[in-house]
């Protein structure tokens, strides 16, 4: 992998620049808060705002358990299948920016490594399978008579958490170790996620679902290590 | 640059040689973190330059329909000069410290100006105006700390004190009081007109800026904290605004806007620590040449009139892109207390009721400004690093 960091004219920290600190430093000894408190009430204010706010969106209803009786909805889907659906809907979000994120990681490594690295091959390995793991979940949720294209609330939220992720590996600046840093928050996330959703199918009432969901574990399990792997190995070589 | 008439011997780039291509607008950024804090000051400077070209320009084009043309054609140069200079802010800014960063601009060059300006009460009312940026910066700096937990330093780099100016909670006043007397066109001096459509500019792009991203923040004291600052900024627009002749005519106007466009490039160019950005202001001063000497022509053509009118006597010396710590302290000292009585300074007691009555009744449920920044005192590397004793 392309060096990690290099040593050069950092302008950002106080150590640049002694005399404009200590001149800033005497300002604020001489020019003191006008405002009494400190963070503390903007945490009080967060929690009023909290308190009145109305939530992100809603679960849409089934398009199969339209005007059903609620009895005879949570029978054919399970106890309260909306939350269910909410992460559902989240997975094949994360799995289907996943993918475009592995895109984005594969553009970075094959302009910064050499051309015989294995790097890009398990790249484009894993990408692969998150795609399967998109098309796994859409599965699942037209089996529940869900509809696929909508955005729940929980994969609006992994949009949002996933934009600095978008940022770190588009940026051309960004080196290999940045971005493979990057998709390591995602794997680890990932992982966990899986394991959750299995959870949740077998306790909604769902085992087709939940078994159907183990060998995209396994296949994340594996992600989670190779991409630890090669952070790691990257660095340590580096490093010494 | 000694005098402006100078530089109208020379004729710069022609347009129709002014020339870009989609990737060279959409180029590499500065580095966040290794470039100087003046080449992003700089930077911020020339896109609030450019776009308020593109606002003028549209103006005058809605009252003149001979005009229409050459104003089109000068605008889609600006418009992607405008582009090649905004595009040069790296994505790894947040709005956050982008926002830190526009008002490091108000402040550093406002007491630029405020000190260059030879009219007294221009003179008095951009060192009105800077102590509000300057609060405007000691708030946001309190936001990014305590929101992102960033060190608003990182992006002032030491240029810039962080403290309180006067109070932003202050600054909301009635309309009537926000009007300042205009400079007469045939008595000022060119460079006083020139302070005037530049400080407008850019505290109009520091308003649109605020109005664009403060809804991109969840925290819904971020969100208010935008919403108080953006409603000042339209206030400094205000403010600054009526600081120029409306006696002018709309082409007269253009000629001072050109001219105030070359002014700063070459200030620019003249100051330009990065080699690669120092290249893009000295292009784009011959580009700004051919504007002024377009604006001349149809200013001889349509008013009968000799630019130099306009244009002619000294300059003083270039903007100066530095740190105005010293200046900007004596103004805190001396001023803060002063508010508006219609278009005339006054002491705070004296502040007029409809400015109160105004206020009151805004922060009567809550004032962000205050909240985010309640005891907050900046420490190098934020407050949260602050070495215990």
């Amino acid at each position: 992998m392309a060096t990690a960091a290099k040593v050069g004219t950092n302008m950002t920290g106080v150590q640049m620049s002694p005399k404009d600190t200590k001149s800033l430093l005497e300002a604020v000894e001489q020019i003191r808060p006008d405002v009494p408190g400190n963070e503390k009430g903007a945490m009080l204010e967060r929690v009023k705002r909290t308190e009145e706010a109305e939530r992100i969106g809603s679960v849409p209803v089934p398009g199969s358990a339209k005007g059903m009786l609620k009895t005879t909805f949570d029978k054919a889907l399970g106890k309260s299948p909306e939350i269910l659906i909410d992460k559902l809907g989240e997975r094949l979000a994360f799995e289907r920016s996943g993918v475009r994120l592995y895109d984005a990681m594969i553009a970075k490594a094959k302009a910064l490594e050499d051309a015989n690295s294995d790097l890009i091959q398990v790249l484009k390995h894993i990408r692969d399978e998150e795609f399967e793991h998109m098309n796994l979940v859409r599965e699942a949720i037209e089996t529940l008579g869900a509809d696929p294209t909508a955005m729940t609330p929980c994969a609006d939220v992994a949009g949002v958490k996933s934009m600095g992720v978008m940022e770190v590996l588009t940026d051309p600046r960004t080196n290999v170790a940045q971005g493979m840093g990057a998709l390591l928050t995602i794997e680890l996330e990932d992982n966990a996620a899986w394991e959750l959703l299995i959870e949740l199918a077998e306790a909604g009432g769902h085992p087709n679902i939940a078994k159907s969901f183990h060998k995209a574990k396994e296949q994340e399990d594996d992600h989670l290590v190779k991409i630890k792997t090669l952070v790691r190995r990257d660095l340590i070589v580096q490093i010494k | 640059m000694e005098t402006i008439s100078g530089i109208l011997d020379n004729k710069g780039t022609p347009l129709e040689k002014q020339k870009f291509t989609w990737k060279e607008m959409a180029g590499q950024p500065i580095s966040k973190l290794d470039d100087d804090a003046f080449t992003r000051v700089r930077i911020i400077l020339m896109n609030g330059v450019e776009t308020d070209a593109l606002r003028l320009s549209h103006g005058i084009a809605r009252f003149n329909k001979e005009l229409r043309l050459p104003l089109a054609q000068i605008r889609r140069t600006e418009q992607h000069q405008a582009t090649m200079i905004n595009w040069l802010i790296g994505a790894d800014h947040s709005p956050l410290e982008t926002t830190v960063a526009y008002e490091q601009v108000a402040i550093e060059v406002t007491a630029a100006v405020a000190q260059n300006e030879p009219d007294p009460y221009q003179a008095q009312t951009y060192r009105f105006g800077l102590l509000e940026d300057f609060d405007h910066l000691y708030r946001y700096s309190a936001m990014l700390d305590r929101l992102e937990g960033k060190d608003a330093n990182n992006i002032l780099q030491g240029y810039t004190d962080i403290v309180p100016g006067r109070k932003t909670s202050e600054h909301h006043r009635h309309p009537e009081n926000d009007i300042r007397d205009n400079y007469e066109k045939d008595s000022a001096a060119l460079i006083t007109k020139i302070h005037a459509a530049l400080i407008t500019g850019a505290e109009y792009q520091t308003h649109d800026y605020y109005m664009n991203i403060g809804p991109l923040f969840a925290d819904p004291l971020a969100r208010q904290l935008y919403a108080e600052i953006a409603s000042v900024e339209e206030q400094h627009v205000t403010q600054y605004g009526s600081l120029s002749d409306p006696s002018e005519s709309h082409i007269e106007k253009w000629l001072v806007h050109e001219a105030m466009e070359v002014y700063m490039y070459a200030s620019c160019a003249e100051q330009e620590t990065n080699p690669r950005i120092k290249a893009i202001w000295e292009r784009f001063l011959d580009y700004e040449l051919g504007h002024l000497n377009v604006a001349c022509e149809w200013f001889k053509k349509l008013e009968g009139r000799d630019p130099a009118e306009i244009l002619a006597g000294p300059l003083p010396k270039m903007v100066e892109f530095k740190s105005q710590r010293e200046f900007v302290r004596q103004v805190l000292a001396a001023e803060v207390n002063l508010r508006t009585a219609g278009p005339v300074y006054v002491d705070k007691a004296k502040e007029p009721k409809s400015s109160l009555d105004y206020r009151n009744h805004l922060a009567s449920e809550g004032l962000a400004s205050d909240i985010v920044s309640a005891g907050y005192q900046w420490a190098p590397g934020g407050e949260l690093m602050r070495k215990h004793s």
